[in-house]
Parts: C-alpha cells; structure tokens; sequence
C-alpha cells in the first residue's frame, strides 16, 4: 500500500524516519501550490490582497497571523471550500502541481478529493462508526471492494496514529472517541481518499497539550508523503512542526521564508513583532 | 485617602423581602398543577360518559364494525381504521414533501427567496380547517375524481388498494387534506433541525469531495434524523385528531374496504358528525367511548415513536467535540 501512496507524486519517494531531522529542501523539488496574483472579496470586502507563493510539496508550510488576518480564508481558498460562502469573488492563479484549480471546468468537487483539509474542530460524522467515517470519502468515490477497503482503512489509521486505540473498537460511533482521537479520526478520514495536499486549519486549538503533541507527532509523519499546509494560532507550534513559515497581516502576505529564518531573523518588523509576541 | 472598602459603612438597605419569592413559587406550582389536573378531568370525563357502552360491549366494542344507531350496536373497528389509515396517507405524502421543501429552505433557496417561502407555509397553516374542507368539496374532490383517480386505477389497479368505484369522497382524498394541513408544521418543525445541523458538518463532507447532494445525504439528512423522525411524529399527532376537513372530504361511512377510493370514516368525524342526533343513552356513551379510544390511540401512537425514537434511530446526535 506504501507504493500506491508514493505514486501519488511524480518524483520518488524519499523515506525518512520519523521525528529524524528535517530534510533540507530538495532542489528541484516541484512545488505543490504556485500562486500568483491572488485576491479574495467577500460581497465588497477584500479579505485577501495580492498574493504570491509558492508552496513546496512534501514540507510542512505554517501559515501565521493575528486574528482576521485572511490566513483562514487563504487556506479555504486551496480546495475553493470559500466558494460555500456566497459572495464570494477571487482574481489571479492558483495552480497545483501545474494545474490551474480555478480554471474553467474544474469541478471544486474533484479539486477537494486533491486537496483533503481538517477543521479547528474535530467533526466526525455523529451517525457512522469509526470505521464507516474513515472510509466515507472512498465510498463516496465508488469504492467497493471489501478488501481493498480493508487495507485501505487500516493504512490511514495507522498513518494517523490511531489504529492501536481504535481497532478493536471499530463499529463504536466515532464520536466516543475523545477529543484529540476525535481529530486523529478526521485526519485519517482526509488521508484515507488519498488526498495531494493535506490542509489543517488550526487543528489543535481545542485540544490539551498532550493531544497537540500528538498530532504534532503526527504531522512529521506525514510530510514524509503529503504536502501540508497548517493554520496556526500557536507561534511554537509554527516554530516546531513546519518547515517553511508565511506571516499574514491584513490580508496581505507579509513575510515567507524557511520557519528557521522567521523565528530567528525576520526580514520585515512587523513580522519581527508578531512572532516576538508584541502584538497579534 | 478612603477607607478600605471593608471599613466603609454600607448604606442602609431595605430587609431582603421574601414573599415575592413564596408566592410566586405557588403562582407557578399552581399553573402546572392546573394542566394535570385538566388532563386528569378529561379522561374521567371520558371515561364517565362512555361507562354504558363500556357495560355493555366492553372490549368487544374495539374490533367491532356494526354502527348501527337504529339496532343501537356500535363498534369502533371502522372508525380507528379510518383514522390510522387516513393519517398514514397523510404521513406517507407531507413528510417526503415537508423534509423536501426544508432541504430546499436551507441547503438550496437563494437567500431572498428564503423569507417568502416561509411566509407562505406559514399562511397555510394559518387557513381554517373548514375552508381547506371546503376546497375539498368543490375543488380538490372533483378534480380526483374526474382526473387522478381514473389515472391512478389504470396504473395501479393490480394492487387490492386502487380497485373499485369512484366516488370523489374517499379515504385517499380525506389523507390528502390532511396532508395537506400538516405540511406546514412538518416543513417548519424539519427546517428548524436542519438549521441546528452544524455547519461544521458540512464542511467536513464538502472537504471529501462530496458533491451537494451527497453532502445533504451524509452530513446534514444523517445527522438530522432524529429530528426529522420527531417532526413526522407531530405531524401524525396532529393528522390523529384532525376534524372538520376531513369530515368533510372522507364520505363517512363506517365501512372498512381495502379499496381508498372507497368512503370511510375517522373517529374525530364521526363524534363530530353525529354528537347532536345522538338520542339514546347508549349512542352517546358510545361516541364518548370514541372519544376515549381516540385519546389512547393518540396517545399510544406518540408512545411508540418515542420507543422507535431510542431504539430504531441507533447512535444519534452524541456529542460532537
């Protein structure tokens, strides 16, 4: 199963071992997001002014920010789920792997399958069990044979770090769960489709310390294989799990850079008193 | 300098009162005492009028099917046919329509045609249940009989329930009125669960790739089930008790067919019909006793959703992190 997922990308796989040292940006390496020009309306309101980024596959890229600053917005806008708010209007690119999401005839349908996101907070469907809300999106694809959705299930609980809690378990409502196995689950939903990029829209901010560990955890696994993209409120966290970090402020992009060069030598004062606490 | 808070003389304040606290603690015990004992007098109402007929048909009088004033024998089975298959009538077309038109409402409507919509399926359940039967009469019963039932037979007639004459007044027809006059509070009961599903929910499903439809049928219908089951529960409560509509519309004959086409006849509408020409003692005993068993079969009814509720329903709305 290892391999079906590998293939998902078009250069080889480069394994490491997990919580081993971060890999230094490979040259060459083809960037997952490149967007260019991009702004966001909301009716009359412009939540988004002009950005320009490109996002490197299989890192973890941190989007920061105060409160209201677009980093929200900016992350709903890689799998067009703004779109669900009427009103809404964008201008510019945004290209994955080469491929224009907002062209004409794409199906925001077919672009959320390539772009799997987790919420703030844990949303498991309340009426299936654990297993039936890892394989939903599958089924939902037209998967049907039993075997591969088997493996398939057990592949993105493992991979979410869930499969020695839950296995035994598997037919209990996936709301018995506790909050932070609650998130795992609906990271092992999005994983379970197999999705190109994973977004995280600050998926630890209603969970204790010892749940954000381990999804912390988690997330150096995943870069292994995914591209990820996280909205955080938690500077540390920016600072621990990710390896390039972007500052948003007033819709604006302000600052990105490898998370090292931010934290430790920004280039922009603003960036320079968010990230050392002196407002946001 | 002042003095510490603690140090400060208060100023004099009045002595903290308690009788508004008392007597509005017996205000209150009162107004529920009140609804108790209300219910309370209204079955032995019940039961004290219908204690003749008790006497002399006892259980007999529930799977009976003679109603004959003039013999003076008299059993209910007809009429609590009649009611149960007319209010499942009812059922079987407002909730698919009520659910429907509240999916409309909150997944789909554009947000300036919302707030009409809503108006006028508030309008509907604001019309007198006398106009919808007279409606009934003049408009719907003709057309029925002139061009859906005709229709109806052709395709469906190899099934037992759409053979027979054709009178215009008939159970289907009495269903259909009810329909009808429960729509409203199905779709505006439904349209409030569907509204308290979380928005959350549905991201989660958008975010899989589902496509609208699917959306509805795993984030919001899947979630919302419970509720909606409770909004089709009130819409039988009150398809059980509905009157003068009906009455109107059913042809009122208390003969059991298979046929809906055929008359028939609810318990509301035959105390209803015939409470006034009621002459002897025992006649009237007996619609007081259609009065009881309709009171229980409501009653029964609700209890049994509420049992289906905890047990067919499976793992509801548990707790969302």
């Amino acid at each position: 199963m290892t391999v079906t997922l590998a293939t998902s990308f078009s250069t080889a796989a480069q394994p490491a071992p997990p919580g081993g040292p971060i890999p230094p940006a490979a040259p060459g390496e083809p960037a997952a997001f490149d967007i260019r020009g991009f702004s966001l309306w909301y009716g009359t309101r412009q939540a988004l002014h002009d950005v320009n980024i490109t996002v490197p596959a299989r890192r973890v890229t941190a989007i920061i920010g105060p409160s209201g600053c677009g980093k929200s917005t900016f992350l709903r806008a890689l799998n067009r789920l703004h779109e669900l708010t009427p009103g809404t209007r964008i201008t510019g690119s945004l290209h994955l792997f080469g491929e224009d999401l907002y062209g004409p005839g794409v199906d925001p349908v077919v672009v959320r399958r390539r772009v799997g996101m987790v919420f703030q907070k844990s949303n498991p469907f309340p009426t299936m069990s654990i297993g039936e809300n890892v394989l939903v999106g599958l089924r939902l694809n037209g998967v049907r044979d039993r075997n591969f959705l088997q493996e398939r299930l057990e592949e993105s609980l493992r991979l979410a770090a869930l499969w020695d809690e839950v296995k035994d378990v598997l037919h209990r409502p996936g709301t018995s769960l506790s909050g932070g196995q609650q998130q795992r689950l609906c990271i092992a939903r999005a994983l379970a489709v197999q999705p190109e990029v994973l977004l995280m829209d600050e998926p630890c901010s209603a969970l204790d310390p010892l749940a954000t560990a381990k999804i912390e955890e988690l997330i150096q696994i995943l870069r292994e294989r995914y591209t990820v993209v996280i909205v955080t409120h938690n500077m540390q966290q920016a600072a621990r799990c990710s390896d390039r970090t972007a500052f948003f402020y007033m819709g604006k992009l302000i600052e990105y850079a490898d998370t090292r060069d931010i934290f430790t030598k920004p280039a922009n004062p603003q960036t320079e008193a968010y990230v050392s606490g002196r407002f946001g | 300098m002042s003095k510490p808070i603690s140090e400060s003389t208060p100023p004099a304040q009045r002595p903290v009162r308690r009788w508004p606290d008392v007597s509005f603690r017996l205000v209150a015990l009162l107004a529920a005492l009140s609804v108790v004992a209300l219910i309370v007098l209204v079955g032995w109402e019940l039961y004290s009028g219908s204690r003749l007929a008790v006497a002399k048909f006892g259980p007999g009088f529930l799977v009976h099917s003679r109603w004959d004033p003039v013999s003076d024998e008299y059993g209910a089975l007809p009429f609590i046919a009649g009611t149960l298959v007319s209010s499942l009538i009812a059922l079987v077309i407002a909730v698919p329509l009520g659910v429907a038109t509240a999916l409309f409402l909150t997944e789909m409507a554009p947000v300036r045609l919302r707030q009409p919509v809503i108006t006028v399926i508030e309008l509907l359940a604001a019309v007198p249940s006398v106009i919808f039967g007279l409606w009934g009469i003049f408009v719907m019963i003709p057309f029925l009989r002139d061009h859906v039932f005709p229709v109806m037979q052709s395709v469906l007639g190899f099934l037992p329930f759409f053979r027979g004459p054709i009178y215009g007044v008939s159970m289907l027809a009495g269903g259909l009125i009810v329909a009808i006059m429960i729509l409203p509070i199905i779709t505006s009961v439904s349209r409030e669960i569907l509204r308290s599903v979380p928005n959350l929910q549905r991201e989660a499903a958008y975010a899989l790739g589902a496509t609208h439809w699917e959306v509805i049928r795993i984030a919001v219908l899947s979630y919302a089930r419970r509720g909606l089951f409770g909004a089709a529960v009130l819409g039988l409560g009150r398809a059980l008790g509905e009157t003068m509509a009906v009455t109107m519309v059913i042809g009122n004959r208390p003969d059991i067919s298979l046929s809906l086409f055929a008359p028939g006849y609810t318990l509301a509408s035959v105390i209803a019909n015939e409470f006034a020409e009621a002459t002897s003692d025992l006649y009237l005993n007996s619609l007081f006793e259609l009065g009881l068993v309709l009171v229980v079969l409501t009653i029964a009814v609700n209890a049994l959703a509420q049992l289906m509720l905890r047990t067919l329903a499976g793992p509801g709305t548990g707790k969302v992190n």
